[in-house]
Formats: C-alpha cells, sequence, structure tokens
C-alpha cells in the first residue's frame, strides 16, 4: 500500500473497499474481496434476466392457451424463454453462484491466507466469464430454442445460433475450471500456520469437493460443445444419427458433466448451512469429520450416477439399473449431512436470526428434495415421472431450495464481514417469509402437475391442470418478490447503511471474523496461527 | 524436485509486481507446480472425450475406420512422432540448463523443440493440403470426405484440437522460456516457467504418441 492512499484516507479506517478508489481499480483489482463482488454483480445481471424469463413463462402459464399474445406469440418463444431461463441461470448464475462469489471471498479469510494462489489467474477467470457471458448473451439476438441441454440432433440441425451459445458455454466452463483449480492450489498450499486439514471450516472443505469436480468435470462437457460445434459446421458425423453418429452418445458425454454440475451447485450451499447452524446454535457441529467425509464422498458419487437422466433414453437395462442403484447411493452421504445438521441444533441455544431462517429452510427444501429424489431414482417410477412437471419442481427444490437458497443465506450470514454494514433484520425477514411461502407456492403445485402427466416444456394445456397452474404462477411472483426485497435489503444497507459492523457480530469462532469489518487488503495483520478446532462452542470461555 | 528445496529459498522473479508476492518463494513454486499439475489433467480430461467417441465411432463404423486410416500417410505420421519425441528430449534438456542457471542452455533448447514444433505444423499442412486436394477436407468437401466422414470428422477435430495445442506449446515456450533466458533471467534459485513449459510440452507430445497409433496405424 503506497504512502498516497495511506494520506488519502487518514481520517477513516482503511480497508479493501476504500484503499484504492475508481472503478478501474475495481475493474483489475487481483484481490479475491474485490473479484467476489465483480462476480456478484455479473451474476445478479443473469439471475435477474433468467428471473425475468421464468416469471413469463409462468405467466404465459397462467391460463391454459395463449395467455400473454404480445410477448408469448408461439411455442417457439416459450422454447426460447424456457432456454433463455436455463442457460442463464444454469451457466451464468448458479454455477458460479457460491464458489466464485463466496468461494473467492472467503476461501483466503478461512484458511488465513493474504490471497488465493494465482490472483491474477483469478481476475483472467472473471474476464472469461465476461466474455462467456457477452456471447451468451449476444446468441440470444438469434434466440435459441434447444433447451440448456442441446441435445442432438435437434441442436445440431437448428438453425438459430447454437454454435454461439455452446461457445459461450465453453468459454464459461473454462472460465470455472480456472477457478477451480486456484481453489484447490490455495488450499492445498497456503493454510495459515496450525491450519490442519481436520481443523478447516466445512465450507472449505464442501469448496475443495466443489473445486475438484469443476477441475474434473468441465473438460467434458467443453469439448462435447466443441463437437456440436464441429457437428454444425462440417458435419463431423459424431452426434447427428443422419450422418451415422450416435445421439445417446453426446447425452452421456453432456450428463458425465451436467448431472455433477448439480453437486457443483449444491455443495457449496452445504458448505454455508454447515457453518451457519454451529453459530446460530451455539455447539460443536456434529460429526464435523463425518460432513467433511460425506462432502468428498458426494463428490465421487456424483461422477457414476450421470445416466439416470436417460432411463428413457435407450440405455442398455444392464446400464439402467446400474445408475439406479448407484443414484440411491448418493442418498446416503446427503442424509448423514442433514442429521448431521439437525444434531448439531438439538439442545442447542437457537437464535433465529435470518441467516438461521435460510439455514433450516434449507435444510427442510432440501429434505423435500432429496426424498423426491429417491421417486426419480426408481427405474419404473421414473418412466412415468421423466419429462413432467414432477422432475421440474424437484430439480427446483435442489437447485432454487438448496443452491439459491445457500447463496442468499450466506450473502446475509457474511454480510458483515463484506459490506462492514449491518442489514435491516425486520426487512430481511419479511423478505425471507415472501420467498419461503412463494417458492412452495410454486413448486408443490407443480409436484402435483407432475404425478398427474403434465408434461415440461409445453406452453399449453387441458383445462383440468388450471386451478395448479394459476397456483403456481402466483407462487412464482411471490417468490420473485421475495428476491428482490431480500437483495435490495443487502444493497442499500451496503450502501447507505448507517450501523457499522463490529469485527464478530455472531461471536463466530473462523478465521475471518477474526479480523476486521470489512477485512484490510491483505486480510490480516498478521498470519494468524490456529491451535484448536473450528467450532468450539460452548465447550470454551465463549459460549 | 526435492533435491532442489533447499536452494529455493529466493525462487523469486525479479520484477514481479509486488501484489503476488503474498507467499514464501517455497510455497510459490510448490503452488505453480500442482496448478500445473491438475492444468494437465483437465487437458488430458479434454482430449478423453475424443478419445471415447473415437472408440464408440469405430465400434459402429469398423469397415470405414478401417478403410478411413488407408487415406492417411504413415510415413509423414510416423516422421511427426519422431520430431515431436526430439523436442520433448531439448525440452528436457532445457529445464536441467534452467536449473544449472546456463540461459544460452535454455534458449538453444528450447529453440530445438521450437523448430521441431514448427516442422510438426509443417507437415500437418501438408498431409492437410493433400485431403484437401483429394476433396477429403471439411471445407471443399467432396464424396471422398463425405465417404470416411465419421472417421474424418474425428481424424480433423483430434489433429486439430492438438495441432492448437502444438502452436500454444510453442507459444508458451517462446513467452516463458526463450525470452527471458535471452535476458538471463533464470537461475539455479529460480527456473519454475521453464519447467512449467517443458510439462506442458511434454504432454503435447504424449498426447500424438496415443493419436498416431489410433489414427494412422489401428484405424
Amino acid at each position: 500500500m503506497s504512502a498516497h492512499t495511506h494520506a488519502a484516507h487518514a481520517n477513516e479506517e482503511v480497508n479493501y473497499l476504500n484503499w484504492k478508489t475508481g472503478l478501474w481499480s475495481w475493474l483489475s483489482s487481483t484481490d479475491h474481496k474485490r473479484i467476489c463482488f465483480l462476480y456478484l454483480f455479473a451474476i445478479m445481471i443473469f439471475f435477474v434476466a433468467g428471473g425475468i424469463a421464468a416469471l413469463l413463462m409462468r405467466l404465459e402459464l397462467s391460463t391454459a392457451g395463449p395467455t400473454i399474445p404480445g410477448i408469448v406469440k408461439d411455442p417457439h418463444t416459450y422454447n426460447v424463454l424456457f432456454t433463455m431461463h436455463g442457460v442463464f441461470m444454469i451457466f451464468l448464475f448458479v454455477v458460479p453462484g457460491i464458489p466464485a462469489t463466496l468461494g473467492n471471498f472467503l476461501i483466503p479469510l478461512m484458511i488465513g491466507a493474504k490471497d488465493v494462489a494465482f490472483p491474477r489467474l483469478n481476475l483472467f477467470s472473471f474476464y472469461l466469464y465476461v466474455l462467456g457471458a457477452a456471447c451468451g448473451a449476444v446468441a440470444m439476438l438469434n434466440p435459441v430454442d434447444t433447451g440448456w441441454t442441446f441435445y442432438a440432433p435437434y441442436s445440431t440441425t437448428t438453425d438459430t445460433s447454437v454454435s454461439l451459445m455452446v461457445f459461450a458455454a465453453f468459454i464459461l466452463g473454462f472460465s470455472s475450471i480456472l477457478t477451480g483449480l486456484n481453489f484447490i492450489v490455495t488450499i492445498h498450499q497456503l493454510r495459515a500456520p496450525g491450519m490442519t486439514w481436520m481443523r478447516l471450516p466445512v465450507f472449505i472443505w464442501a469448496s475443495y469437493a466443489t473445486a475438484v469436480i469443476q477441475t474434473v468435470a468441465t473438460p467434458v462437457v467443453g469439448m462435447t460443445l466443441l463437437l456440436v460445434i464441429a457437428e454444425r459446421m462440417f458435419g463431423a458425423g459424431i452426434f447427428d444419427p443422419s450422418k451415422g453418429g450416435d445421439p445417446v452418445l453426446m447425452e452421456h458425454l453432456f450428463w458425465f458433466y451436467s448431472h455433477p454440475v448439480v453437486y457443483i451447485m449444491v455443495l457449496p450451499a452445504f458448505g454455508v448451512v454447515g457453518e451457519i447452524i454451529p453459530v446460530f446454535s451455539r455447539k460443536p457441529l456434529f460429526g464435523y469429520k463425518m460432513v467433511v467425509l460425506s462432502s468428498m464422498a458426494i463428490a465421487a458419487v456424483g461422477f457414476i450416477v450421470w445416466a439416470h437422466h436417460m432411463f428413457v433414453a435407450g440405455i442398455s437395462d444392464f446400464s439402467a439399473k446400474f445408475f439406479s442403484i448407484v443414484t440411491f447411493l448418493v442418498a446416503v452421504p446427503t442424509a448423514i449431512k442433514v442429521f448431521n445438521w439437525v444434531s448439531t441444533m438439538y439442545k442447542g441455544s437457537i437464535s433465529f436470526k435470518t441467516p438461521m431462517l435460510y439455514a433450516m429452510a434449507f435444510v427442510f427444501l432440501f429434505m423435500v428434495a432429496g426424498t423426491t429424489g429417491i421417486y426419480l431414482a426408481m427405474l419404473g417410477v421414473d418412466v412415468y415421472y421423466h419429462d413432467t412437471y414432477f422432475v421440474v419442481a424437484h430439480f427446483h427444490y435442489t437447485i432454487q431450495g438448496g443452491a439459491v437458497i445457500g447463496l442468499i443465506a450466506a450473502l446475509h450470514f457474511w454480510f458483515p464481514k463484506m459490506s462492514g454494514k449491518m442489514y435491516n433484520e425486520r426487512v430481511a425477514r419479511i423478505a425471507f417469509a415472501m420467498l419461503f411461502l412463494g417458492f412452495n407456492l410454486t413448486f408443490i403445485p407443480q409436484f402435483i402437475l407432475g404425478m398427474d402427466g403434465m408434461p415440461r416444456r409445453y406452453y399449453d394445456y387441458p383445462p383440468q391442470y388450471q386451478t395448479l397452474h394459476t397456483l403456481s404462477t402466483v407462487g412464482a411472483f411471490l417468490n420473485g418478490f421475495g428476491y428482490i426485497f431480500s437483495l435490495l435489503n443487502l444493497l442499500g444497507t451496503a450502501l447507505f447503511g448507517k450501523v457499522k459492523a463490529p469485527r464478530n457480530p455472531y461471536n463466530s469462532k473462523s478465521l475471518e471474523w477474526q479480523t476486521a469489518s470489512p477485512p484490510i487488503h491483505e486480510n490480516f495483520e498478521t498470519t494468524p496461527i490456529v491451535n484448536e478446532e473450528p467450532y468450539n462452542y460452548g465447550t470454551h470461555a465463549h459460549a | 524436485m526435492s533435491s532442489n528445496a533447499a536452494t529455493l529459498d529466493h525462487n523469486v522473479a525479479p520484477g514481479e509486481p509486488p501484489h503476488i508476492h503474498h507467499m514464501d518463494s517455497q510455497t510459490a513454486y510448490g503452488a505453480a507446480k500442482l496448478g500445473m499439475w491438475l492444468f494437465l489433467a483437465t487437458e488430458v480430461l479434454l482430449f478423453a472425450v475424443l478419445f471415447c467417441s473415437f472408440a464408440i465411432m469405430r465400434y459402429y463404423h469398423l469397415e470405414e475406420f478401417h478403410e478411413g486410416s488407408h487415406h492417411l500417410n504413415v510415413w509423414w505420421g510416423g516422421l511427426n512422432t519422431i520430431i515431436l519425441l526430439c523436442s520433448s528430449y531439448w525440452a528436457a534438456v532445457a529445464v536441467t540448463k534452467a536449473q544449472q542457471g546456463d540461459n544460452p542452455g535454455v534458449v538453444r533448447n528450447f529453440g530445438y523443440s521450437f523448430v521441431c514444433g514448427a516442422g510438426f505444423l509443417v507437415i500437418k499442412s501438408i498431409e492437410y493440403t493433400g485431403k484437401y486436394h483429394h476433396g477429403m477436407f471439411p471445407f471443399g468437401a467432396t464424396e471422398n470426405f463425405y465417404e470416411f466422414k465419421n472417421f474424418l470428422g474425428l481424424y480433423y477435430c483430434m489433429t486439430g484440437l492438438h495441432a492448437l495445442h502444438v502452436i500454444i506449446g510453442m507459444v508458451v515456450m517462446f513467452i516463458y522460456g526463450i525470452k527471458p533466458a535471452l535476458r538471463n533471467r533464470y537461475s539455479a534459485k529460480y527456473y519454475t516457467p521453464v519447467e512449467l513449459s517443458a510439462l506442458y510440452w511434454h504432454l503435447v507430445d504424449l498426447i500424438w504418441i496415443y493419436l498416431f497409433p489410433l489414427l494412422y496405424l489401428v484405424g
């Protein structure tokens, strides 16, 4: 830090937010804490865009037949909307959601490092993300209507800008790989003295498992998407059956990444919940080692379950049975986690602050997601439920109820550290209530719709589905307003809030709370030395 | 490289901007190597998709793959294999030279590797041109291409992506090996970029070692 910047802020505390000023100092910063904010603003643009697409779909589905003729004039427009919703939400919002934002902010702080291992690579990852996002946005000018899965042969023959869109996904994958690689090296090499592997906070373990999946699975989908482009450019004949290719091969390669990617989305959220629950229950995390092991087990087992997306795609009976059985296995480490969270709360002195409300909502919603996942893992049942609203609802319980709620929980929990302010607790709780009720009102009817046989990806339906669809639409808007209120509450108090956050408002024991709020550019005045386990609540004077 | 650990206390690149000095040099060296190995793993997985697709397409179109591989010139492919093996040798020597602080040695040996890489690309383009004249190239394709489209499609995807990696490897060797070595940047205490460039180059060679028999010999 130069003498000049010291002098400029002589009257106030110097921290990472104000130690350099100007837009360029942010856009060119290699500080992991500032890169967190770059990502946060970028992904929120696509969260809003993807959310608008979802609300338009729900509006269209609120009555049978064409509902909003000005905007959704035909099935093609509807197909474009769900493609846009899927691509934006998956590739541009949820995948980078927790790792690139809070992972960036917290990993160095939690392990007592000054930054990630490769700070310039970290900034480069962000600009790759921007490039990918720009390609994706431009591709929507000649809108893609394949759905986010880009299944061949439709994706290899349709004349919309599929090539640009899958290239965007390739670039975003590259960004994701480099972020994951950076985090793995950081966690291996930059832990503070005394921060042994078994003293790492569970968020670090979850991020580590996530980073491994990002690094190992993403290249596969990257190459697959390049092959889709090759197929479109010169008819390489790999995926298109009319040219002797195999579309099921494309599905295999796609899901080899895209199933593990749901663990990229949800594992960091597991980590977030694992941090929040002990702090607000004032008890050590129950079964720390099991929580750690289950994260790694989910990452490992997650790699061998992909074909459960393809039970009706014509795979052999043998492989269908194999993938069904291993899919049931995923339930074991996931259930261990739920058991550990609930046991942590048992006989704890729980305070129901907003982050804790979100964490508990997460446990409940994810339990619904997990149990409905069991239905879909069953071969016979899946034949009936495949491509119905049941799948849509199950997926949204895992990803919105899991990953997105986890992100919102984390944004509230670490908000004082990130912004140096306290958010408005009352507004946050009201927003939480809207969000939670709206979410369930959206997707519980969709479970029932799916059981009644309503297929997904249709913009019309027979009148017997009317009531449930209308309920779902009402829920979606309530859910959307919940998000708007909770995020505006955070944004508003970050910018204009008067209440300064203390160093450690929740009396937490992990390292990031031991430094200033917000932290200085170098994170810690002196390198911290760790000499105990991360969740010793109630066992020492700190209780 | 553990034998060199004691000598690496000051393994810091002169003139690097200060913000990356957030770890000691020993850690920086370990981090760089781990990062490179992870990156190589992702490269292997990238090509794994192509190898996997090749296995499956060959199973479906055995005749075509068999016939198609006869249209490739084993001698050009074999010559390219020898060229890349030699280049890998010189890349390995360059690392040893860097560890001894012999900057001209790094320039010389990476120079040989670089020329080999260029030679490989020249031969590859001779092959591609020949295919183009026979109408067996994706652009300007004739019936000859469509007869072997499944084989040739994968052939161009695999060799094309590999050639791209050769080009990237050459650029990396030049920017992180030859250019700094011309300015005497490397010493027994600091040679990380040379080692990492060579690692990348070895991987590029290794992929060709698998591509050559698969495409030219087995078919």
